[in-house]
């Protein structure tokens, strides 16, 4: 319950991010509730989920770093080593294998020059294998830093994979890269979003979500 | 009669069916606002009920009757499934990102129906667009009167907020999903207690998926009865079925059930690409054992396909044209499941990594004549007898779930499995 949590372990996150993590503590019945949403938000603050993101977890929403740690390690999507500016997640589950996924896996590993998981050593790609992402009508498909694109092709994964070397943009936008790199998709997006993701975490407002150009 | 409740804003206004503005314009809160001021919660409820609306999370239990359950004591909560995660399905994310002011009015009035004062919209985390979709939609819900205290001046409150999942499929188990909110691991608990008596914070809890919920608004302003009138009897109403693989026309379709699978395949999805021949399908996503043609003119009910031992679940339909490796395509989906069991159980835990480690060497050339039977053993002990609706091990059904594809494969292609096993002999034709 509120009131046991120590926000002074925080102190050293940006104005901004301190300022999230209470608004998240604050809209959760019960404190340990927040333990994902500021996982999430530890990701953006320190690039990943380090040993000291978990204990400063905990003692926000007082429980044990172990408790916290639990909880990390049973989730795919926070990254507990280091990740690279651009995860790209290579779906092969069922219908994506069906129509090509596996090589579009084998492309993106080659052309990042990267195993499963790992980052290259500047720092700027990983690449990992990911089950299924929901965009089975549009398959295969591959997120970068979660933000989606359907009907890829191993030469066009190649070709993203060069595009975010050379262009490195700050915020990767899911309607841009699908009209870059794209084909198929499983249904009309709709209107087109100026928001997208700058990091391997999730681009959605509480967590924040960056705006091109920033 | 009407065949479209959920698709049609979407399909009418590609381009801002997403929007307040637009919703409004197409008679969007109109059912809320005509509910708040001249219904009553409990008839709001039997409507839902005379709907016979069932589920479409993949259990395929009425919602009517899981709300039925909800024990009489405050708080209690109403948690949104949007951790659409089965493999072939993404009719949720649709709903999530083209409609998501129909979800909103249709959490307003269940919660309204239900006594509820507090829901949690649960978004998978590689879904982010879709949290991003609906999040606007709250904000502008909110600041137009159709969230929050005194809702349209009824008295009635309702607060609303998203939570995202972090990567893991098992918390589409509705309470592994609950200690996901709870900020625990994802592992489905033992049940009873059942969510509607001790589900979030041990409270009274109703968990719907994002499509049931997204019905409520028709049903409400239509009837429950004009509902259950559409389509066959214990199959009511229009349904999305996600289609994808080997076809034409893969995508979200909302159709009225009881057409038959040749009609979906080769109608709506346009039969199969290049020409190919249709070697089976997968109808209700990975968790389902697979049809092959013998099927396709049976009638695509929840009763029928129940008949032929597998499931509509999820209404994810996958298809595979006659170039598909099935012990690739089975080991795919097997390793999802090994991947996601959440370790809870041992037989699960253990025989899915079994299952994939054993497919993995057939398909290196490594396979052994006595791995079919490994295989069927093993799937064995995960679900006792192999038969259908599977048997438990094991606190929820993702054990059973990865034996689907084994028993299709053993079942309808045991020639083609043999074939990639050195030692057997295997008629060449």
């Amino acid at each position: 319950m509120s009131g046991s949590m120590n926000r002074s372990v925080i102190n050293h996150w940006s104005p901004e991010n301190q300022r999230r993590a209470a608004a998240i503590l604050a809209s959760y019945p019960e404190d340990r509730s927040a333990v994902m949403p500021l996982l999430y938000l530890a990701s953006r603050e320190h690039r990943y989920v380090t040993e000291d993101a978990m204990k400063e977890v905990a003692a926000l929403v007082g429980i044990a770093a172990a408790q916290v740690r639990s909880v990390a390690s049973f989730y795919t999507m926070y990254k507990r080593e280091p990740v690279g500016d651009y995860l790209i997640s290579v779906c092969t589950s069922i219908s994506c294998h069906l129509l090509g996924g596996d090589q579009v896996l084998a492309a993106a590993f080659s052309a990042a020059g990267v195993g499963n998981g790992e980052t290259t050593e500047d720092g700027k790609i990983s690449v990992e294998r990911a089950e299924c992402i929901g965009a089975c009508g549009g398959a295969p498909a591959v997120q970068v830093n979660y933000e989606l694109i359907e009907g890829i092709t191993p030469d066009k994964i190649a070709a993203l994979v060069a595009w975010l070397n050379d262009t490195q943009p700050n915020v990767v936008l899911t309607d841009e890269m699908q009209q870059l790199f794209g084909g198929q998709r499983s249904f009309d997006w709709g209107p087109t979003e100026s928001v997208g993701a700058s990091s391997a975490v999730p681009a959605f407002g509480p967590y924040g979500s960056a705006s091109e150009g920033q | 009669m009407t065949t479209r409740i959920l698709t049609t804003r979407m399909e009418e206004h590609p381009s801002d069916s997403n929007s307040m503005a637009r919703y409004l314009d197409t008679g969007g809160y109109a059912t809320l606002r005509h509910a708040l001021a001249s219904l009553s919660p409990e008839q709001v409820a039997s409507e839902v009920k005379a709907s016979n609306l069932r589920g479409r999370g993949g259990a395929g239990f009425p919602m009517g009757v899981k709300w039925g359950f909800l024990a009489d004591s405050d708080p209690k909560y109403l948690v949104i499934n949007a951790d659409e995660s089965e493999p072939g399905t993404f009719k949720d994310r649709q709903l999530l990102e083209r409609d998501p002011h129909q979800l909103v009015e249709g959490i307003v009035l269940s919660s309204f129906a239900l006594g509820i004062h507090r829901a949690f919209i649960y978004i998978r985390g590689e879904y982010p667009k879709a949290a991003r979709r609906v999040q606007q939609a709250i904000e502008e819900a909110f600041e137009a009167g159709y969230l929050g205290a005194d809702i349209c001046g009824s008295g009635f409150s309702l607060d609303v907020s998203i939570h995202l999942g972090g990567g893991a499929y098992i918390c589409g188990e509705e309470t592994a999903l609950l200690n996901s909110l709870e900020g625990r691991r994802g592992e489905p608990r033992l049940k009873p207690p059942f969510p509607a008596v001790a589900g979030l914070y041990s409270r009274p809890t109703i968990v719907n998926n994002v499509e049931s919920l997204s019905n409520v608004p028709w049903i409400v302003a239509n009837g429950g009865t004009a509902y259950s009138s559409i389509g066959p009897e214990r199959s009511a109403g229009t349904r999305m079925f996600s289609l994808s693989g080997h076809v034409k026309k893969p995508g979200n379709y909302e159709i009225v059930m009881g057409m038959s699978w040749r009609d979906l395949i080769y109608g709506i999805g346009g039969g199969i690409r290049d020409g190919n021949e249709l070697k089976t399908w997968i109808p209700g996503g990975a968790s389902a054992p697979w049809l092959v043609p013998e099927h396709l003119d049976t009638p695509l009910t929840i009763d029928d396909v129940t008949a032929l031992g597998t499931m509509l679940g999820s209404g994810a339909v996958v298809v595979m044209d006659q170039t598909t490796d099935v012990v690739a395509a089975a080991h795919s989906i097997v390793r999802f499941f090994a991947h996601e069991s959440c370790g809870q159980c041992t037989p699960c835990r253990e025989g899915t990594r079994w299952l994939q480690d054993i497919l993995e060497r057939i398909l290196d050339g490594s396979g052994r004549p006595s791995d079919i039977d490994l295989l069927l053993d093993v799937s064995d002990n995960i679900s006792p007898g192999l038969t259908w609706p599977p048997a438990m091990t094991t606190i929820c059904p993702l054990g059973p779930s990865a034996t689907a594809p084994i028993v299709s494969i053993t079942k309808y292609f045991l020639d083609e499995v043999k074939a990639k096993i050195d030692g057997f002999e295997v008629a060449v034709g």
